[in-house]
């Protein structure tokens, strides 16, 4: 499963087995398996209340599931410190929930909880690669909801995450800061080896900027495919 | 006027506390005219409190014949009834319970144990359960308050937290800025206590010294040494219960637990 002979394209980064979470008697998250492949763009696509969100909350670990299980480079994530699981799977959510400080505090502050310090340069370098470059000094108390959720993104990838965990980051955005880190988004899965899930309800976005889609409703994944196959009405 | 009525002083007790019942229930009727009713928990509150401390008064006068070293069981079995109902105000944090009756027997029972040792409190029953007790009730109220802000400031920042969470932080340091603002803001009606004392209110134990005819000045300054000894008491609870009370909030595999209903 760790594919080591695979070419990197097709290499199985992530797999979950019939993973599910039962919350007050219903089942949020219902007998998903699927396979993420090393450097792509994922979307999960449904309405809200479909299980997208709890789904990838099960990933990173930050609700336990009540059946199946996580397999992370072929390892059952059970296996993996919470810590450096979460430091692996990074994520960004709807809200970009920035602590209290300037922009490089932010992006300082997950590798302070293993002890390292950030180095200016590799600072101004995420923010250049956010489009925020410039803005390590400023509080974030005054940044636009736009630049918020990049500062978001720069953050997590200050961790050096394996994969980024995208959970609805446009929703919250007017049109044109929707626009620009979608297209943010995709530049970085471009340019990157990174891999990506994109967990959204606007079907148009993905469709613009997905590798493959996944489509879910009532907790279950019903399709998987192309952008084209999955999303053609 | 009651003095030349009843000749007891159990009978003039109880006509007392009629008339100051009575006295909360006009003041229940007159809440009423403007809509505010209280009048079942006032009257159950009053029912309640009454029965409460005449079991207390006479378990007391039981104990006055006991030997000294009883009194260590009374000041125990306060102690767990202590941590049980100031539990009550963590609602959904797991082992609370055990806790806040962790905390309240090392903060009151270490301030009561230090003090009784040092001659502070004299070992006699009519003196060690009285200001025991005033010291255990402290701790408990501190200790609710503390874990009730505390369960109000994690479900108010449960997506802060949660955040810290997915970026590799652990869940001690996820919460330590709200145990923290708990920690403080359970301590403002002791520090307050001692502020006022003596401006504001002079509270029971002084006013039954006086009562009972003792130096005033030395009435004064012992009821100083007890809100001293509450604010120490209290102090402890709630540095060791919102430092205890952290974890708690999280599952073993590191998961916010602690969520609004």
């Amino acid at each position: 499963m760790t594919g080591v002979d695979q070419p990197e394209a097709s290499r199985v980064i992530l797999r979950t087995d019939h993973l599910g979470r039962v919350a007050d008697g219903v089942a949020i998250v219902n007998d998903v398996s699927l396979e993420v492949f090393h450097g792509e763009l994922l979307g999960i696509v449904g309405a809200s209340g479909s299980g997208k969100s709890s789904l990838l909350r099960l990933l990173n670990r930050l609700d336990e599931p009540t059946s199946g299980t996580v397999y992370l480079d072929g390892i059952d994530y059970t296996r993996i410190a919470p810590r450096e699981l979460r430091r692996r799977l990074g994520m960004v959510t709807q809200r970009p929930f920035l602590f209290p400080g300037t922009v490089a505090s932010n992006l300082q502050f997950g590798p302070q909880q293993r002890g390292e310090v950030l180095p200016d340069e590799t600072i101004d370098s995420l923010l250049r690669q956010v489009g925020m470059d410039g803005f390590a000094a400023r509080d974030v108390a005054n940044l636009s909801g736009g630049e918020q959720q990049r500062v978001s993104l720069a953050r997590a990838l200050a961790n050096q995450p394996q994969m980024l965990l995208l959970d609805e980051p446009t929703s919250a955005l007017d049109e044109d800061a929707k626009l620009g880190v979608e297209q943010l988004i995709r530049e970085l899965a471009t340019a990157s080896s990174r891999t990506f899930i994109l967990v959204t309800h606007d079907r148009e976005q993905a469709r613009r900027i997905c590798d493959r889609v996944g489509t879910m409703e009532r907790g279950h994944l019903t399709h998987m495919g192309t952008p084209q196959e999955v999303l053609r009405a | 006027m009651l003095k030349s009525l009843f000749h007891t002083q159990v009978s003039l007790g109880l006509a007392q506390a009629a008339i100051a019942a009575i006295l909360a229930l006009a003041v229940v009727l007159l809440a009423r005219r403007r809509n505010i009713n209280l009048e079942s928990d006032t009257a159950v509150a009053l029912v309640r409190g009454i029965v409460q401390i005449v079991i207390v008064g006479s378990v007391l006068a039981l104990l006055l014949k006991a030997p000294r070293w009883s009194s260590v069981f009374l000041l125990a079995g306060m102690l767990f009834a202590a941590g049980s109902i100031s539990a009550r105000r963590a609602k959904n944090i797991p082992g609370a319970r055990r806790v806040s009756t962790l905390a309240i027997a090392a903060g009151a029972g270490s301030v009561t144990a230090i003090m009784t040792w040092a001659g502070v409190i004299d070992t006699a029953i009519t003196a060690l359960i009285p200001v025991g007790s005033m010291i255990i009730a402290n701790a408990m109220n501190t200790n609710g308050l503390a874990l009730n802000r505390f369960r109000s400031e994690v479900l108010a920042h449960a997506g802060e937290i949660e955040t810290a969470l997915a970026l590799g932080a652990a869940p001690d340091a996820t919460v330590n800025r709200y145990a923290e603002a708990s920690m403080q803001a359970s301590l403002i009606p002791a520090i307050d206590n001692l502020r006022s004392l003596g401006i504001v209110w002079i509270p029971g134990l002084m006013t039954g010294m006086l009562l009972s005819g003792a130096d005033p000045l030395y009435a004064a300054i012992y009821q100083f040494v007890v809100i001293a000894m509450i604010l120490a008491s209290s102090g402890l609870t709630s540095l060791l219960s919102t430092l205890m009370i952290r974890s708690r909030a999280f599952s073993p595999a590191e998961q916010l637990i602690l969520k609004g209903a």
